[in-house]
C-alpha cells in the first residue's frame, strides 16, 4: 500500500548563540528517512535528547524559530506545505502531544474538547470518545488542575481521535500512565490502525513500542541507527546495531544489564558513528569514516560499518 | 531507622470531598527497597511529596524514627527525586553551583553515576534528561540522606540509562543501608529492584 | 540579530542620554528672551523657530525633553520600587496580605490613569513634587501583578523546593534562585514604564494640573502653543510634539528589545 507519510533525508539544524555574539549550528537530526503506511504503526524509539520529538514538530510545522530543515516530508505523495497542513491538522492529521500543559487551565475540559461547539451531535461524539478511554461524564465538568497526569493524557488522546484521522502522530503519549492504562491506550492505537490510520508513535520506551508497533526505528544522538521489524526483537541475534543490542539487554526482563557510557550531546561527534565511543566492538574506521550510510542488512536497515560482527557478513 | 506514614489524608485546599490520599499507612525500614505501584491518579506523586516534606498533609503523620519529617531543619534525611529532572534544577545556574548546594557529595558517587567533569560547567538546557537525572540522584545522595523516594525516576529515560541508574542505586542502597521507595508503573522493573511491593488502590 | 539589537540599544541609550544632558546644559538658553527675533519660522539659525518672546524653540524643546526624561526616570523607578515591594509582600506574606494588595491593585487599575495622576498631583500641591507623586503612585499595579505571579510560581518550582530540602537557608535560596529569575521581568517592566510616565507627565502638565508654566516642560510648551496655532505658527507645536513622540517610542523600543533578549522564547533569534 502507498505510504500516507514519507520522510526523505530529513535533517534539522539549530542556530544558537553561545555567550555573546558567537553563533553555532547544531545538527539535531541527521539524514532521517521513514515511511508510515495506512494500517501500520511505526515507532520511533530514542533517549531524551536524541531528537525524536523534533521529528513530530517538523511534520506539524511547529519547530522553534531558530531551526533550519533540510529534506522532504510528503503526505499522500505530495509535499506537506504549511497551507496544506493547516487544512489537514485536526481533521486528517491528529497530534497527541507530549506535554499535558496544552490544556487551557481556565476552561472546563468538556468545553475545551468541543472547541466551543455545543450541538448535541458533537457533544455525544466527544462523550463517546471519553468513555472509550474510561473517562466518565463528570470529567467534562472538571478543570485541568483537578485531573491527574494520566487523566489529562487520556483526554488529549480522546480529543485527537474523536474525529477519525488518517495519520496520528503520538509524541510520547503515555508517560505517567500506569501499565494497564498505557496498554489500553496502545490497544486503541492498534484499533485505529486496523481501521486504516497510519500511526507514528514516538517514545523513549522500547518495551511499550514493541508491544504495539509493526516496525521500529531506533534513534541515537540524532541519527537513525536501525530500522527493524518488531519480531526481530524476540532475540538479540535478530538485531543489527550494537546499541540496539545493548537496549535489548538493558530491559528489566532481559537481565537489566547496564552498558557503559552515555549518549553524546548532539554536535559533539563530528564524524563517524556516534556510538563508537561506547561500542564494545568499535574499530578505528568507526570513528574515521565521514558518513556511515544506512544500509540494508538481514531484512532491515542499519547504520553500522560492521553489523553482526563475528558472523558472516551478509551486506547487500 | 524507620520511616512511617500514619493515617495520612491529603486533599487540595477547598477540595475536602475529593481527597487524593485517605488514611494511608506505610512503613519503610533502612535497607528496604519498597516498590509502590497503582493506577495513575491514585496519589503516588503526592504521597512522595508529603513524605519528603514538600507538602503538609491536613491529617495524619510522616515520622522518621518518631519525629515528624516536616519539623526537621537543615538538610533533610528524606530526599525525593522527581520524575522530570529538568524541573528540579535551576535553569539559570551551571550545574556546579547546583551541586554545591548538596554539600560534599562523594566523588565516588559522581564517578559511579558517570557524571563527567565537563558537565559541571554546563547549563541544564545543555544536558539531556538522563544526564540531569544523574545529577539529581547525586545531589539527593548527600551523606545525610537516609531515605530516598524515587518517583518514576527512570520513566523518561532510555533503557540503557535506566539500567545504569538502577544498577548503581541498588549497590549504593546496600552499601549505605538506605531505605528506598520506588514508584514505577513498570512491573518488571519493580520485580528486579524491590525487596517488597505495595499496591495502592483506586479510591471510589 | 543579537548584534543589531545591541547596537540599537546602545544608540537609543546614547541619544536619550545626550538629550538629557543637553537639556540641562541648554536650560539657560531656553529661558533667554530676545524680543528682536520673535515668532521666527524654523531656519538655519533657529532650527525649531522662536516663540512670541523670542526664545529659541530648539533649546526649549531639548530642555523640556530633558526634564521629562529625568522626571520619567525618577517616577518609573519609584513606581517599580513600589511594585517590587507590594508584589513580594503579596506573594509571600500569606492570604490576607495577598487579598489586601490584590484589592489595591484592582482599585488603582480601575481608575483611569490620567484622572488619578491629576487628583494626586492636585492633592500634593502640583509642581514637580505633585506630578512625581501622582505618576509614581499610579503606575505600579501592572508590574506588581507580574511580580506577584512570578514569585508565586517560583515558590512552587521543584528546584526551589529541592534546594530548601537540601538545607539551603531561605534568604540564600531567594538570592540565588529567585532574584536571577525575577530581574529580567523587573527590569523590562521598569523600562516599559518610562514612556507611560513621560506621556502622562506631559499630558497632565498640558491640562494645567502639573508643572508650573515657568518651567520649560513639553506639556507647558504645547499648551502655550495652542493659542498660536490658529495664527499659523505651526512650529511651536509640531517640533516639540514630534520630539516627545520620538523619545517615547525610543523608550518603548528599548524595553521591547530588552524583553526579547531576556525572554527564553526568543533569546536565540
Amino acid at each position: 500500500m502507498k505510504p500516507i507519510l514519507e520522510i526523505r533525508h530529513l535533517s534539522i539544524y539549530f542556530t544558537q548563540y553561545e555567550r555573546g555574539f558567537r553563533k553555532r549550528r547544531l545538527p539535531a537530526v541527521r539524514d532521517l528517512s521513514l515511511d508510515v503506511r495506512p494500517g501500520k504503526i511505526v515507532s520511533v524509539v530514542g533517549a531524551s535528547g536524541s531528537g525524536k520529538s523534533l521529528l513530530a514538530h517538523s511534520i506539524l510545522g511547529v519547530l522553534p524559530y531558530n531551526s533550519h530543515v533540510e529534506g522532504e516530508i510528503l503526505y499522500d505523495g505530495v509535499p506537506l506545505t504549511e497551507e496544506r497542513l493547516s487544512g489537514l491538522r485536526g481533521s486528517e492529521i491528529a497530534l497527541i502531544p507530549q506535554s499535558v500543559a496544552c490544556l487551557d487551565p481556565l476552561m472546563k475540559t468538556g468545553a475545551q474538547l468541543r472547541k466551543g461547539r455545543k450541538d448535541q451531535e458533537t457533544r455525544e461524539r466527544y462523550r463517546a470518545a471519553l468513555a472509550r478511554y474510561g473517562l466518565g461524564e463528570e470529567t467534562e465538568e472538571m478543570y485541568p488542575f483537578e485531573l491527574s497526569g494520566g487523566m489529562a493524557r487520556r483526554i488529549l488522546i480522546a480529543a485527537a481521535v474523536a474525529e477519525p484521522p488518517r495519520l496520528i502522530i503520538a509524541d510520547e503519549p503515555t508517560p505517567g500512565l500506569d501499565a494497564r492504562s498505557a496498554k489500553r491506550i496502545l490497544g486503541h492505537f492498534r484499533e485505529l490502525a486496523d481501521e486504516g490510520a497510519g500511526i507514528l508513535f514516538i517514545t523513549h520506551d522500547l518495551e511499550l513500542a514493541l508491544s504495539v508497533a509493526d516496525e521500529t526505528v531506533v534513534f541515537y544522538a540524532g541519527e537513525t541507527i536501525e530500522k527493524a521489524k518488531v519480531t526481530d526483537f524476540a532475540d538479540p541475534g535478530g538485531l543489527r546495531h550494537p546499541f540496539t543490542k545493548a537496549l535489548w539487554h538493558a530491559m528489566p526482563e532481559h537481565g537489566f544489564t547496564p552498558a557503559g557510557g552515555a549518549q553524546p550531546y548532539p554536535g559533539t561527534v563530528k564524524s563517524g558513528c556516534p556510538y563508537a565511543g561506547q561500542c564494545p566492538k568499535g574499530r578505528a574506521d568507526c570513528r574515521s569514516t565521514e558518513e556511515i550510510p544506512l544500509r540494508n542488512f538481514r531484512g532491515g536497515m542499519v547504520r553500522c560499518l560492521h553489523p553482526g560482527d563475528g558472523e558472516k557478513e551478509e551486506l547487500v | 531507622m524507620k520511616l512511617e506514614v500514619k493515617d495520612l489524608t491529603f486533599y487540595y485546599p477547598g477540595r475536602k470531598e475529593r481527597p487524593v490520599l485517605e488514611y494511608f499507612d506505610l512503613e519503610i525500614s533502612s535497607g528496604e527497597r519498597v516498590g509502590l505501584k497503582g493506577p495513575s491518579g491514585c496519589g503516588k506523586t503526592t504521597l512522595c511529596q508529603v513524605m519528603a516534606g514538600y507538602r503538609k498533609a491536613p491529617a495524619g503523620q510522616v515520622l522518621l524514627d518518631g519525629n515528624p519529617v516536616s519539623s526537621l531543619r537543615g538538610a533533610c534525611p528524606v530526599q525525593m527525586v522527581w520524575q522530570h529532572p529538568e524541573t528540579a534544577v535551576d535553569p539559570l545556574l551551571r550545574l556546579r553551583k547546583t551541586m554545591e548546594e548538596a554539600g560534599n557529595v562523594e566523588t565516588r558517587i559522581l564517578e559511579e553515576l558517570h557524571i563527567e567533569e565537563a558537565w559541571m560547567e554546563r547549563y541544564p538546557s545543555e544536558l539531556s534528561g538522563g544526564e540531569l537525572q544523574r545529577f539529581c540522584l547525586a545531589r539527593a545522595l548527600r551523606p545525610e540522606t537516609k531515605f530516598l523516594l524515587c518517583d518514576e525516576i527512570s520513566a523518561m529515560l532510555d533503557l540503557v540509562t535506566q539500567a545504569q541508574i538502577w544498577d548503581f542505586l541498588i549497590r549504593e542502597a546496600d552499601r549505605r543501608k538506605l531505605g528506598l521507595l520506588v514508584v514505577s508503573h513498570n512491573d518488571a522493573l519493580l520485580e528486579k529492584v524491590c525487596t517488597r511491593i505495595v499496591r495502592m488502590d483506586e479510591k471510589l | 540579530m543579537r548584534k543589531k539589537a545591541f547596537m540599537f540599544m546602545a544608540a537609543a541609550v546614547l541619544i536619550l542620554a545626550a538629550v538629557t544632558a543637553g537639556g540641562i546644559f541648554l536650560e539657560p538658553a531656553a529661558m533667554e528672551t530676545d524680543f528682536s527675533k520673535t515668532n521666527l519660522a524654523p531656519s538655519g539659525e533657529n532650527l525649531f523657530g522662536t516663540d512670541w518672546m523670542g526664545r529659541d524653540m530648539f533649546a526649549r524643546t531639548i530642555a523640556g525633553l530633558s526634564l521629562s526624561i529625568r522626571l520619567g526616570l525618577l517616577t518609573a523607578a519609584a513606581s517599580a520600587g513600589i511594585a517590587l515591594i507590594l508584589g513580594t509582600v503579596s506573594a509571600v506574606s500569606g492570604r490576607k496580605a495577598d487579598a489586601v494588595v490584590s484589592w489595591c491593585i484592582d482599585l488603582v487599575m480601575g481608575i483611569p490613569h490620567i484622572l488619578l495622576v491629576i487628583l494626586i498631583s492636585l492633592a500634593c500641591g502640583r509642581g514637580f513634587a505633585g506630578v512625581a507623586a501622582g505618576i509614581a503612585l499610579s503606575h505600579w499595579p501592572s508590574l506588581a501583578r507580574v511580580i506577584r505571579g512570578e514569585i508565586i510560581q517560583l515558590c512552587q518550582a521543584p528546584y526551589i523546593l529541592t534546594a530548601e530540602k537540601m538545607g539551603v537557608p531561605r534568604i540564600q535560596n531567594a538570592v540565588r534562585h529567585m532574584i536571577p529569575h525575577l530581574m529580567p521581568q523587573f527590569f523590562t517592566g521598569l523600562v516599559l514604564l518610562f514612556p507611560h510616565a513621560i506621556l502622562h507627565e506631559a499630558s497632565v502638565t498640558f491640562l494645567g494640573f502639573g508643572l508650573s508654566s515657568e518651567q520649560p516642560a513639553i506639556g507647558v510648551i504645547l499648551s502655550e502653543s495652542m493659542q498660536y496655532l490658529t495664527t499659523g505658527r505651526w512650529w511651536l507645536a509640531v517640533f516639540p510634539g514630534l520630539s516627545l513622540v520620538l523619545v517615547v517610542i525610543l523608550f518603548a523600543m528599548l524595553g521591547e528589545q530588552i524583553r526579547r533578549l531576556t525572554d527564553p522564547a526568543s533569546v536565540h533569534e
